[in-house]
């Protein structure tokens, strides 16, 4: 709080205005909703950097490698609403958008980390009110026995007010097979949250893309609510490679001559195995050889430079179950 | 005769928009919301019947807000208020409470 503390009294009725928050002007925000008049101009640019949008969308582009439908359709976005905070300003106001999405992918393409940077890029652009993420699964969700669901779901929906709620793995919500299963009871409040509450709330689902379709399949009501159906394609072999050295930029590592070929390789042979998990797959890859080249550290002898301590060399890798089981 | 109870009593009674920038308010101190109706709103009564638990984690008026209105139309005939909880070590009380509805 601000100021001097308001000292108490009576309030003259039609004086100040009742239950003002203190330190609070009443002029801020009669001049924020001021229109312009019928011709006037406003800068584009000037809102961009007001709104700081450009700061997230370089993020975007700097730490997700690849993605490319994805980060269109975010500039879309980012566009829509920028350009109806414009015609805000001249009083055109159009209904707030329809902005629940649902992101389809194989495991371990970034649909967790879009969704933290949707998140914010929504609170930049003053769709959301605190760009927060509330991430869920059925647990969180859906009740154990009769009338336990209801309560859940409104609550965590509550919580996530203001921001995203990002159900993670959403097909698993509805359970065709059981049909005392309590996952319809929760959807059905979902949906009627998603409606009333649209400009309270954003609402990601997401999840492998056949499931998700069984589960658009058998619940229509909610596919129909969600504009946005964003797929997260598979990684290139080059994409998985630039994923691995940010990866190793962040942790201080790095990859000697060698072992830059040998990691190619070993990307190579992991696409095609089972249990492939792209970004993940490759962290976990990164994870195995950073224990390799420590124990080979600690089993040596002799001084170490600070180069040693930072490069990975091709025997690092090379130890790997993939390389063996492929001859 | 109006009843004078909690904060803001003798103010006109708020709106909904000035109940959500004091549930704000409430919200950014870290205190947690819950929503509370009675029919008999004596000084001496404590015992106001709960409309759901403390909303303990949220982060935006708007979910707080809901539940005040799904109270309201629940029970238009009774008072309700709507009390901050600060949680904190060595304080632990209610922090704030107003009525948000009158009997009309």
């Amino acid at each position: 709080m601000n100021g001097t503390r308001p000292g108490f009294a009576l309030p003259r009725t039609g004086s100040a205005a009742p239950g003002q928050v203190p330190g609070e002007d009443p002029g801020a925000v009669e001049a924020a909703l001021e229109l312009l008049p019928e011709d006037a101009s406003v800068d584009l640019a000037a809102e961009r950097e007001a709104a700081g949008v450009d700061a997230v969308l370089a993020a975007l582009e700097g730490e997700l490698v690849g993605l490319d439908p994805v980060k269109t359709r975010i500039r879309e976005i980012a566009a829509l609403l920028l350009v109806d905070r414009l015609r805000a300003r001249f009083g055109l106001s159009a209904e707030p958008p329809n902005l629940h999405m649902c992101f389809t992918g194989n495991p371990g393409t970034g649909k967790t980390t879009v969704a933290l940077r949707m998140a914010e890029l929504l609170h930049r652009l003053g769709y959301l009110r605190r760009g927060h993420v509330v991430s869920v699964t059925r647990d969180d969700l859906v009740g154990q026995y009769v009338g336990h669901t209801a309560p859940k779901t409104k609550e965590v929906l509550k919580r996530a007010m203001g921001g995203v709620l990002f159900i993670d793995e959403a097909y698993y919500l509805y359970r065709a097979e059981n049909e005392r299963d309590y996952g319809g009871e929760s959807i059905e409040i979902l949906l009627q949250y998603m409606e009333n509450h649209r400009d309270d709330l954003v609402v990601i689902l997401a999840g492998y893309a056949d499931r998700m379709e069984a589960f658009f399949t058998s619940n229509p009501g909610m596919s129909s609510r969600i504009a946005h159906h964003l797929e997260f394609p598979d990684y290139t072999l080059d994409e998985l490679a630039a994923i691995g050295s940010l990866m190793l930029q962040r942790q201080r590592y790095r990859l000697s001559a060698a072992a830059e070929q040998t990691f190619r390789q070993y990307l190579a042979r992991r696409i095609t195995q089972p249990r492939f998990a792209n970004a993940r797959s490759v962290r976990n890859a990164l994870e195995r050889a950073r224990l390799r080249h420590a124990n080979r550290l600690a089993a040596g002898t002799g001084l170490l430079c600070k180069d040693d301590l930072v490069r990975l060399e091709p025997a690092d890798f090379l130890a790997s179950r993939v390389f063996s089981e492929g001859r | 005769m109006t009843i004078t109870q909690g904060t803001f009593s003798y103010l006109p009674d708020l709106t909904d928009e000035e109940i959500a920038l004091q549930l704000g308010y409430a919200l950014g101190n870290g205190w947690a919301v819950s929503v509370e109706f009675t029919d008999d709103p004596r000084p001496r009564n404590n015992y106001w019947d709960m409309w759901g638990l403390p909303m303990f984690g949220l982060r935006d008026p708007a979910g707080a807000l809901h539940e005040v209105n799904e109270c309201r139309k629940a029970y238009p005939d009774r008072y309700i208020k709507v009390s901050a909880y600060d949680s904190r070590h060595g304080r632990q009380t209610t922090a704030l409470s107003f009525l948000v509805n009158r009997p009309q």
